[in-house]
């Protein structure tokens, strides 16, 4: 098929090959010059795809659509107008991320005489004019100013030699724009709170100073790879087209832009001293070389041998700490708050791919790493934190567990609820999930077995099984058989169900009967009963607690306990000493994303429903009756219609139930933090404990990770939960979440 | 034009594609069990060692994605754990994730594999080796610590 071989010739030039990238490039264009006639507007579409979905080979494109646009004027002419749709649509479509590659590559068409430098100039003059727009918000006013500054690398040097003036007015905009905009949201963002060694920057910040330097540096740029450049007797004679005037799409209630971020920083010149030298933190070829690596990872995550093999074959390897380069763009991803792009254990297996490919480098930056994350764990964000704990204890368990842990022994003279020693903890337990108990004392010295975990066992706290009067121990015992049977979900509901009437004279003693009979008494009680058969396993399975997600789990999954009430366990003074350990949160999260699948699951049930419907008036509307018989009509639809009402209203009270959970958790959180505030202020000690840092930043993992869901959710959020009155250590983290979409 | 057009270069997910394994006790035609692979949320997991527990497996295949049900894999006369398992997941996207990160890394220090299932059906969780293990176990001639010592046919009787 001939728009399947456009598409791969397209697609494939840039990649190794045995010719010069020069050559290819004016063999391509030869071809799609040819096929021009027959194909114009597939090789417009494809040209246009690539454009938007392959950034990291921006040059590439922009260099072949400049030969293109040398050869036939026209077609340069629609490619403009095809592109301007397509960012049009894309602005429309809330799909800031593509628009912005795609605002990038118009701007390297400058460098390539495919467009005439002041008309670009005229399209950033009305991009940063957007800051002038009175109530928007201000990531709106961001995503412009970001548009504008991230292209500068590519072509601030042709814009400024053309149109100096009005680019230092633009410029000066901005400035005055970066100076005035709130930075609320920064605190939130950071992996780590401290600024040594390495800030954490807002990105924005970031890359305005990075701006500036490559201004002062008169706009010289040697990190992009230009293969226009090459061309450049034949682009010259090339005839360009002016952009038409480009009006940003105006504000709308359904527009929703990219949130803030901070730029994650690890690594700096004196990390790697023996190689080449890293780029400065404000030097424009570390945005450059981040941002095409993070293209590489969205471009080919799917497929992690490619993605590995395309990272480490970015061009410039001997130029620049590459390795480096990539485990800090791989854990920035890892770690960046509110979620990582692309699903956690991806990475993992990422950086094993990486370390196959380059096994006499990578492995050693890597370590170096993780021993860089460990020394500052004391002020690293605690979502973070499980972050690194999860993928350093998977990682070892592709490896032997391997590791030197005697380096690490100077957490043992912490206290053992401080960061590192924690962290330890937390890995062993997890590596020990991976593995089991014994090995993981084979792995650690001696002087570490207190922070070994607990061999995971039920507590038969209670030998004696006639001793029936303790309800909820039989609950959680028979639960555990059950679940340990593989019994269904609906046959556990069965049998709860089925439960003998308790009134009913029954001699026989028939222990399953009243074991069951036990359950139900308890599950009849409402929320007492159902904390008490949570406080049950707890006690049981205190030890295992991999145990206790599962059953709690289960119990969600079969109804016998509802997502509040295991909310509201969490927080009850039973499990305070557990309240920092991982696997507590790890209960809380899967509980909510249990309630929202839920919420989804019905919303799609309904929609589908209504599809129907419409399919079925659709039908009846081009069958050639003339015959208006409403009442048949009204019978055909009724079952429908019934099922619409009866979904609609499980909708609403899944929705009710989810809202009433996340009330829930951030009622019981404002209580715990402002007891603990209270009591510190009284006492007179420091607020900030492991445990108030931990519980606060747990608080706000609540609102990154569930952001989207909790949006609906402000004006209750503000007028009952968070006013004016909380103490402002927790307000802050309400206002903080505000100022992300503000 | 915007959301609807991908390319085929980025559209590549070979891990998560069906392999040449078909099972040949599948009740159905070739037609049926490829429909039901291409929808499947179970996956086969292959080399695993004997002594790997239901916890392991939940732990490392937990992590893309919340798990319905696992069940071991067991010898036909001793049923006991004979090194495969079935792990079934409540949304096929999680399957898919299993299938891009977690195949081809280790477990309990083995290189795992997994695999798309039509769906598990009673009696397949035994092995089908003569032996009462996995075929694979009755003849291969090199010596497993993890999957009973050498293979059955190399045994002394």
């Amino acid at each position: 098929e001939i728009e399947e071989r456009l598409e791969s010739l397209i697609c494939r030039v840039g990649e190794k090959s045995t010719s010069s990238l020069e050559s290819n490039l004016e063999g391509l264009a030869g071809v799609l010059e040819a096929d021009l006639p027959n194909y114009k507007s597939k090789i417009l579409r494809i040209l246009c795809t690539v454009a938007r979905l392959l950034p990291e080979k921006l040059t590439v494109y922009t260099t072949l659509v400049g030969l293109l646009n040398a050869r036939n004027y026209n077609f340069g002419g629609e490619f403009v107008e095809a592109m301007i749709r397509q960012l049009k649509e894309c602005l429309k479509a809330n799909m800031y991320n593509e628009a912005v590659y795609l605002v990038r590559f118009l701007s390297d068409l400058v460098n390539c005489h495919v467009i005439a430098a002041p008309s670009m100039v005229a399209m950033f003059e009305n991009f940063v004019s957007v800051t002038q727009e009175e109530d928007v918000p201000q990531v709106r006013c961001d995503w412009y100013v970001f548009a504008f500054l991230s292209s500068l690398p590519w072509v601030g040097k042709e814009l400024y030699e053309k149109k100096d003036a009005e680019m230092d007015r633009i410029l000066s905009q901005t400035e005055s724009y970066l100076k005035r905009r709130q930075k609320i949201h920064v605190p939130m963002l950071q992996v780590w709170s401290a600024d040594k060694p390495h800030p954490q920057e807002e990105y924005l910040d970031c890359l305005w100073a990075q701006i500036q330097k490559l201004k002062k540096d008169r706009w010289q740029e040697r990190h992009i790879l230009r293969p226009y450049l090459a061309f450049d007797s034949i682009l010259c004679e090339a005839l360009q087209h002016n952009l038409p005037p480009f009006t940003p799409p105006p504000h709308t209630e359904d527009s929703v832009y990219p949130m803030p971020r901070v730029i994650f920083r690890m690594f700096d010149y004196t990390d790697d001293p023996e190689g080449p030298v890293m780029p400065g933190s404000h030097s424009v070829e570390r945005f450059v070389i981040e941002e095409n690596l993070h293209c590489i990872i969205k471009s080919h995550w799917k497929e992690r041998k490619t993605c590995a093999a395309q990272l480490l074959s970015y061009p410039g390897n001997n130029k620049i700490p590459l390795n480096y380069h990539i485990v800090e763009v791989v854990f920035a991803e890892l770690f960046q708050l509110p979620v990582p792009p692309h699903i956690e254990v991806m990475y993992t297996t990422l950086l094993i791919e990486l370390c196959k490919l380059q096994p006499g480098s990578l492995p050693q930056v890597l370590a170096q790493a993780t021993e860089m994350l460990y020394m500052r764990l004391d002020t690293m964000n605690t979502t973070c934190i499980d972050r690194f704990m999860n993928w350093f204890s998977h990682h070892l368990s592709n490896f032997q567990f391997r590791w030197s842990w005697e380096d690490w022994s100077d957490c043992l003279t912490h206290d053992l609820d401080k960061p590192k020693p924690k962290f330890v903890r937390e890995v062993l337990e997890k590596c020990m999930r991976l593995s089991y108990h014994q090995r993981i004392i084979d792995i650690v010295p001696a002087t570490f077995s207190v922070l070994s975990p607990a061999n995971p066992s039920c507590i038969y706290k209670y030998g004696d099984e006639s001793n029936k009067s303790l309800p909820g121990y039989t609950v959680a015992l028979c639960l555990t058989i059950a679940i340990k049977n593989k019994t269904s979900n609906d046959e556990i509901f069965g049998i709860l169900k089925d439960v003998p009437n308790p009134n009913q004279d029954d001699d026989d003693g028939v222990v399953p009967g009243t074991l069951f009979h036990e359950v139900f008494k308890t599950l009849a009680e409402s929320d007492e009963g159902k904390l008490h058969v949570l406080r049950v396993v707890y006690e049981v399975w205190k030890n295992h607690p991999q145990m206790i997600a599962v059953l709690v789990d289960k119990m969600i999954r079969t109804q016998i306990v509802d997502c509040a009430a295991v909310a509201n366990w969490i927080f009850s003074p039973e499990l305070a000493h557990d309240f920092t350990r991982f696997y507590i949160w790890e209960i809380l999260h899967s509980t909510i994303r249990k309630m929202n699948k839920h919420v989804v699951k019905i919303q799609k049930e309904l929609e589908e429903t209504k599809a129907r419907l419409a399919r079925q008036h659709k039908r009846r509307d081009s069958d050639d009756d003339d015959d208006d018989d409403d009442r048949s009509s009204d019978r055909e639809d009724g079952p429908l219609e019934e099922q619409i009402e009866r979904l609609q209203e499980k909708v609403e009270s899944a929705q009710s139930e989810q809202k009433n959970l996340f009330l829930v958790i951030f009622q019981r959180f404002i209580m715990i933090l402002t007891e603990h505030l209270v009591r510190c202020e009284t006492g007179g000690i420091d607020v900030i404990t492991p445990w108030y840092k931990n519980c606060i930043e747990r608080l706000q993992q609540i609102f990154l990770q569930h952001h989207q869901i909790i949006q609906q959710y402000m004006l209750t959020l503000e007028n009952l939960l968070f006013t004016a009155e909380l103490d402002h250590h927790i307000l802050a983290v309400f206002q903080q979440f505000c100022a992300l979409q503000a | 034009m915007c959301s609807v057009a991908m390319l085929s270069v980025l559209r590549s997910d070979s891990y998560a594609e069906l392999s040449q394994y078909r099972d040949q006790h599948f009740r159905g035609n070739r037609y049926d069990q490829e429909r039901l692979l291409k929808k499947s949320c179970t996956l086969y997991v292959g080399n695993l060692s004997f002594y790997t527990t239901e916890e392991q497996i939940y732990e490392l295949f937990g992590k893309s994605g919340d798990i319905k049900k696992i069940i071991m894999g067991l010898d036909k006369v001793k049923k006991t754990a004979c090194g495969f398992c079935f792990v079934e997941y409540y949304s096929r996207g999680d399957a898919e994730n299993a299938m891009r990160y977690i195949n081809g890394t280790r477990l309990d220090d083995r290189i795992i594999r997994t695999d798309w299932d039509a769906g598990f059906k009673e009696g397949r969780q035994y092995g089908r080796g003569r032996s009462g293990g996995q075929v694979r176990d009755e003849y291969r001639q090199d010596y497993d610590a993890g999957r009973g010592g050498y293979g059955k046919v190399v045994q002394p009787q």
